[in-house]
């Protein structure tokens, strides 16, 4: 009944970005709910529960994303989303030094 | 309607529906397919993802325990892409919107997304453009492999045609079905051809992009005689062809009519005629044929059609096989002649630099001594059944001729010691194929009971030239001088050491060579079965006085252009009906 439709924007922290193995995660987790997740970036708007396209997004370190969730549990998602992305950091390490030369 | 012309290189005529096998080795080309096939292609790709996911999925199980993390991530990532909606939805949608085939569909999407990731600036994610050529191929791998099952599950006539085709994929054609063959690539002698005049099917190679102007199921005419195929041929053709196909089989009746007769020259000179066969059940059509024996029985579908390596028992199954058929009449049992040309695809044999002066045959079989005695243990069992004898193939010096003969003495006394029975007196020969040993032929005569010229290695090794390279097939000729005076010192000195001589390459079934290679005094020779009612006809209509003659001028001759109008003008003075 209630279409909810929530967004949110997350920052990408750890050193390597969303590299392959963290989009896999990123639409693990995007695909345990019914919502539909939409990640947007600058330029393009993609598929969250499809890792051919999370991936061909390569958001590198630093980079911010849009997401939006629609459906019943839209803020869950979003929650779960910006959980993976900014606080586990994808179980990976953030940049060593901000300028490392 | 589309006419190409390539290199004819078995005999014959088809008409039947295409079937295509592409390689995930090559660039996949982009092949039209009918709106109304769509379907069919669309379904193919789902069952290629859905198989390559349960493949995967099998993998991952059975490498559970591995602790690379790493590797674990690979597969689940390859994994979540097999199970990508989108990306089944992008390639299905090319297919349908371009009425392009699954393989195009498949490879060209995922290249696009490869390269997408190989431009990035970040170098950590531009390399995952290699995660997805990987995915390529693993559908591609599916979609491919399901069409190779298809050859082998046939059930209507098809004609094959491919970029190239190795051992690994002929040795499971359906040859009930399998009608033609037509390559882009090869030359006279490449793999393909050899096949086809085993099988006695029409083939014409050297068509350089056939495979991207035909589509599956197209009809095509492959026509062996002429060199030509046609694709989609119209009504008219059709008929044409079929008249054409209708004379050609009586021409073959007619030589049916001289198959009981002996091959005996006009002046009553004996010239023995044997077959040389690729798989055990082609001992019966040498028969068939009018042949006096196997003069060279490849081996090598034993390694080819296995996937893992044949036992003494498969070997002894095949050559006891074929030798009963043959009672006293000689069978030839070359040993194993992998490697180079043969093998490459296996993931078994490390890749050479330079295959074709590599760890090859004979050599390939010294340095891999279990193997190689595991097969010469079935021979010598098998040679009790009848007359066989042993030939080692690409003798390059004496030193090597007797290490392998040395291997086979130690083979004869470890069978002696288990009082396993085998013919003691067992003729032991050598393939002549390099200059090497064509030039020492007169000391390695000392040490075996027979020779037997491989013309095909013995000419590209002499010429330089790679047979199968459509760039300079033109300088591969049997009629080179240099070649002809390395083939006559062979002859001389074989029969200076009075050991048996027999020419077993391509040479051997090309009408215009017969009448030059009995003057230099051949008299075996060992040719593909289909060939052999053809060549006794020849030697039928000849005498040796004429032999001699064009022996005798040809080898005064300096230009292989001259030798071959002239050789090419001898025979059809003679048999106007072969030209």
């Amino acid at each position: 009944m209630d279409k909810t439709a929530c967004e949110m924007q997350v920052e990408i922290k750890n050193a390597d970005g969303l590299h392959m193995r963290p989009a896999m995660q990123f639409v693990d987790i995007a695909s345990q709910f019914k919502c539909d997740i939409t990640v947007s970036n600058e330029q393009t708007s993609v598929d969250g529960k499809s890792i051919m396209q999370i991936s061909m997004l390569a958001a590198t370190v630093g980079s911010k994303l849009n997401i939006k969730a629609e459906g019943p549990d839209a803020q869950e998602a979003l929650d779960a989303l910006k959980k993976l992305v900014e606080k586990k950091m994808f179980d990976e390490p953030p940049p060593k030094d901000k300028k490392n030369l | 309607m589309e006419i190409k012309k390539g290199i004819a290189v078995s005999p014959g005529i088809s008409i039947a529906k295409s079937l295509l096998i592409d390689s995930e080795d090559y660039r996949i080309p982009k092949r039209l397919i009918k709106p109304s096939q769509r379907m069919a292609e669309i379904q193919r790709t789902r069952n290629a993802f859905r198989a390559a996911a349960n493949k995967l999925t099998r993998l991952q199980e059975k490498n559970d325990k591995i602790e690379h993390s790493k590797i674990k991530d690979i597969f689940a990532v390859h994994l979540r892409y097999l199970h990508d909606r989108s990306l089944r939805k992008k390639i299905t949608d090319l297919v349908l919107s371009e009425s392009v085939t699954a393989e195009y569909a498949v490879s060209t999407t995922l290249r696009e997304i490869a390269s997408h990731f190989a431009k990035l600036p970040d170098a950590y994610i531009s390399e995952r453009a290699a995660d997805i050529y990987d995915i390529e191929r693993r559908l591609l791998r599916q979609l491919l492999g399901n069409k190779r099952e298809d050859v082998e599950h046939l059930t209507e006539e098809v004609v094959v045609i491919a970029r190239e085709l190795s051992p690994t994929q002929t040795a499971g054609f359906n040859r009930q079905f399998v009608k033609g063959l037509a390559t882009d690539a090869g030359g006279r002698t490449s793999h393909t051809a050899i096949v086809a005049r085993s099988l006695g099917i029409p083939a014409v190679v050297a068509l350089e992009d056939l495979t991207e102007v035909t589509s599956g199921a197209d009809v095509v005419i492959i026509d062996g005689n002429r060199g030509i195929v046609i694709v989609n041929p119209d009504d008219e053709t059709i008929r044409q062809y079929e008249k054409y196909l209708h004379e050609f089989v009586e021409f073959e009746h007619k030589l049916d009519a001289i198959r009981q007769k002996p091959a005996v020259t006009r002046d009553n000179v004996k010239i023995t005629l044997l077959g040389n066969i690729e798989f055990p059940d082609e001992a019966e059509s040498v028969l068939q044929k009018g042949g006096d024996g196997i003069g060279l029985y490849r081996t090598e579908f034993l390694y080819l059609n296995n996937p893992s390596e044949p036992t003494e028992q498969d070997h002894y199954k095949a050559y006891a096989e074929t030798v009963k058929v043959f009672e006293h009449r000689p069978v030839i049992i070359r040993t194993m002649d992998l490697g180079a040309d043969k093998y490459t695809q296996s993931k078994r044999f490390a890749p050479e630099p330079n295959p074709f002066l590599g760890l090859r045959s004979i050599r390939f079989c010294l340095r891999n001594l279990v193997m190689f005695k595991t097969q010469l243990r079935a021979i010598l069992r098998a040679s009790v059944l009848g007359d066989v004898k042993i030939m080692f193939p690409l003798i390059s010096s004496l030193q090597e001729s007797r290490q392998a003969k040395m291997v086979l003495n130690d083979v004869m006394e470890d069978l002696a010691e288990e009082s396993i029975k085998y013919n003691k007196n067992t003729q032991l020969g050598i393939m002549i194929e390099t200059p090497s040993a064509a030039l020492t032929a007169s000391s390695l005569a000392r040490d075996v009971d027979f020779f037997s010229i491989g013309t095909n290695d013995l000419i590209q090794y002499t010429l330089a030239v790679d047979r199968g390279n459509e760039l300079v097939s033109t300088l591969y000729t049997s009629g080179d001088p240099a070649v002809l005076r390395l083939i006559r010192m062979v002859i001389q000195d074989a029969h200076k050491a009075r050991v048996g001589l027999s020419v077993c390459g391509e040479m051997a079934s090309e009408p215009e060579y017969i009448m030059l290679l009995l003057g230099m005094g051949v008299r075996m020779l060992s040719i593909s079965p289909p060939m052999i009612p053809e060549i006794k006809q020849i030697i039928r209509s000849v005498t040796m006085e004429d032999c001699n003659n064009i022996a005798r001028k040809v080898l005064g001759m300096n230009s292989e252009r001259q030798i071959s109008s002239y050789l090419r003008n001898a025979i059809s003075k003679t048999l106007p009906e072969v030209f």
